[in-house]
């Protein structure tokens, strides 16, 4: 990912006295030092080293604030229009370490511990217990493996957004109408599109969809009844929502195709089929990487549909990862386990996604032996 | 006089005519059955509310024709026109949750473009060194936040949000939010930024502007569209966030999405009033797309094609 582009240089004339530097310096230090105390506090008062009683942990939050503006002003005070460039990102960098990395190293704390939010005991240290309890639990495998299944369905979904999009990028009327229409989709929420298709349409006695099956021929429509229909029914909803997003991409790719390719493969006798396997297929090889794997992405993070229609049933069948650490929580209050399920769903997902890319680089930039 | 007139259409251009024909046949099928799959679902939700019981039983889909519109869903929300001017608590609770997915989504988004924006100026226009990191490593780190699942952060935020008092509000909301979308908008806008010749910002400073002037007063301008291409994204995404909403609030801060789905659980669902409850909840993002589809689309192909 080449992210330098042109660089803006300005050269800059700055007089940085020793007192400018002193007074960053002591910015900084001073600001951390008043961190690392309020801190400190925090900690002695949790474990009743000191008299002090805090209701919330509010005032290590606002030492971390204070922190953040003096290293913030001190790049000014020390680098003068250099810093004036830090400033740009080094807001972004504080906050997304305040949200990701403290609650994530919060996290492993948190799963290596036997914590029950409804029991009295609060938090106790437990090592890897939940691992060995997470390594004989049938329903996180079974989690587990339907992610799989949900994920090989966006080669269905891609194929459909593929076709989709090459129509909506061939010559037809009303173009606009149909764009408008096919994104709608993508702009409801999950949880109204699990009321209106998965338990109002989809209703087996007079739901419009169980109508059709009826009149299909299907006697007794049923579409949570067994695990795989239930599964191959949420593997619907959720195409029909996202199915734009890929479309999309796609089509802003297709768009991008010079004209000339295709009329040159023309020239050269191509029928459409040979043309669009030959030409527009390769051609659109790297945007279609890029959607999948957004789309994968997105999908590893599936829950709204299934919490809400199926709830995981029948029998866990239907359940992601997420919705079954998210009824852990629910019915069971087990936020020890249930953090420590999400961590190692963390860990599978870096590393089959580090996969994936190292496999797409390595086919789209294949190193031939000399 | 001959029978077959001089200039004519041979064979083989009138059969290619027809294959032409039963060509568009095809296309326009497939596009009509494919909107039909995008749209009756809205249309059915938008119709049952104003359905009576006998009504949704039947399976009854054209209002005037098949059944008698009847305000029965709205009248359970308080919205309809005989009760909107009377007390309603249904009323009062759903403006409530509106106006608290209204202020999440539109506070979230406003910070994440905005914090967004300045990191992706910053990594498109200068080189930065913190410690090992590098401008790659730096927007790796942004945009890697992308992969993770909000399932990791959900329940340590839950244990600390308690701590920080921060449960339940719409502040923690929007701060989360503002993490789960700003990667998304970090990438829309670097790729704005990078396609900004930067001999613009080198006339600015050379007629005195400084570096931050010259990004508030002539980048961010030029910028406008993808900016609102980003906004608009970051908006759907958070206004339909159930998840952190179902797990960190419960009184004060729940949203649309949490009180749609509290109402689906309850024995006996009542269609109509379900469906105007959806109806609702779906209709200010239906109206954003149609009006606002262009930036949509802008903001979802910008990142596709360099």
């Amino acid at each position: 990912m080449n992210t330098q582009g042109d660089l803006l240089h300005v050269v800059t004339l700055d007089t940085i006295t020793p007192r400018r530097v002193l007074l960053g310096r002591v910015l900084i230090w001073g600001s951390a030092a008043i961190m690392a105390l309020s801190f400190a506090i925090l900690g002695l008062s949790e474990y009743g080293a000191i008299p002090l009683q805090f209701d919330t942990w509010r005032i290590g939050l606002y030492g971390y604030l204070f922190w953040a503006t003096c290293l913030c002003f001190a790049q000014v005070v020390l680098y003068g229009e250099k810093g004036k460039r830090v400033l740009f990102i080094l807001p972004g960098v504080l906050f997304v370490v305040a949200m990701v990395v403290f609650p994530l190293f919060y996290a492993i704390l948190i799963g290596l511990s036997d914590w029950n939010l409804a029991s009295p005991n609060g938090r106790q240290f437990n090592g890897l217990d939940n691992f060995r309890q997470m390594w004989g639990d049938p329903f996180y495998w079974n989690a587990l493996k339907n992610m799989v299944y949900y994920t090989a369905a966006i080669v269905v979904e891609y194929a459909i957004a593929f076709g989709l999009a090459l129509i909506l990028a061939s010559d037809i009327r009303a173009r606009k109408f149909f764009r408008v229409a096919f994104l709608m989709p993508l702009m409801l929420s999950p949880v109204a599109v699990s009321w209106m298709v998965g338990k109002s349409m989809m209703e087996i006695r007079f739901g419009p969809i169980a109508r059709t099956a009826r009149w299909l021929g299907w006697d007794h429509p049923s579409f949570f009844g067994s695990p795989e229909i239930a599964r191959a029914t949420i593997m619907l909803m959720d195409a029909w929502t996202y199915i734009p997003f890929m479309m999309i991409m796609i089509l802003a790719g297709l768009q991008a195709i010079p004209r000339e390719v295709q009329e040159a493969a023309k020239v050269d006798g191509a029928s459409g089929w040979r043309n669009f396997w030959e030409v527009t297929f390769p051609l659109m090889l790297p945007v279609s990487i890029t959607a999948i794997l957004i789309r994968i992405i997105f999908k590893l993070k599936l829950a709204d549909i299934i919490i809400n229609v199926t709830s995981g049933g029948p029998g866990g069948a239907t359940d992601s990862v997420t919705s079954f650490i998210f009824r852990e929580y629910r019915d069971r209050s087990n936020v020890g386990y249930g953090t420590l399920l999400a961590l190692v769903y963390l860990v599978l997902i870096v590393v089959a996604i580090t996969i994936f890319m190292k496999l797409m680089d390595r086919w789209m930039n294949p190193r031939y032996l000399q | 006089m001959s029978e077959t007139p001089i200039f004519h259409d041979s064979e083989a251009d009138l059969s290619h005519k027809a294959k032409w024909f039963a060509n568009r046949l095809v296309i326009y099928g497939i596009l009509a059955l494919w909107t039909l799959i995008c749209l009756f679902p809205i249309y059915w939700t938008l119709t049952t509310s104003f359905k009576m019981a006998p009504d949704v039983m039947q399976g009854n889909m054209i209002p005037w024709v098949d059944f008698e519109p009847k305000w029965r869903g709205w009248k359970s929300l308080g919205l309809s026109p005989d009760t909107i001017f009377t007390e309603s608590t249904v009323r009062e609770e759903f403006l409530k949750r509106f106006w608290n997915s209204t202020i999440s989504a539109l506070g979230s988004s406003a910070l994440a473009v905005i914090l967004g924006s300045m990191v992706a100026y910053g990594l498109s226009r200068f080189r930065y060194k913190f410690g090992f990191m590098r401008n790659p490593d730096i927007s790796f780190f942004f945009l890697s936040q992308l992969i993770l699942p909000p399932v990791v952060l959900a329940l340590p935020f839950l244990v600390l949000y308690k701590q920080l008092d921060l449960l339940d509000t719409r502040i923690g909301l929007i701060l989360l939010y503002t993490l789960t979308v700003l990667p998304i908008v970090i990438w829309i806008m670097r790729d704005q930024f990078q396609a900004i010749p930067v001999e613009l910002e080198e006339a600015a400073l050379v007629d005195g502007l400084s570096i931050w002037g010259a990004f508030v007063t002539i980048i961010l301008p030029i910028a406008l569209p993808g900016m609102v291409a980003a906004f608009i994204l970051a908006l759907v995404l958070t206004w339909n966030e159930y998840f952190f909403a179902a797990l960190l609030t419960s009184t004060d801060a729940k949203t649309l999405p949490v009180m749609v789905a509290s109402q689906t659980g309850s024995q006996g669902i009542n269609w109509w009033s379900m469906a105007a409850l959806s109806w609702a909840a779906i209709m200010p993002l239906i109206v954003i797309g149609i009006v606002l589809e262009k930036y949509i689309i802008k903001g979802m192909a910008s990142g596709a094609v360099k």
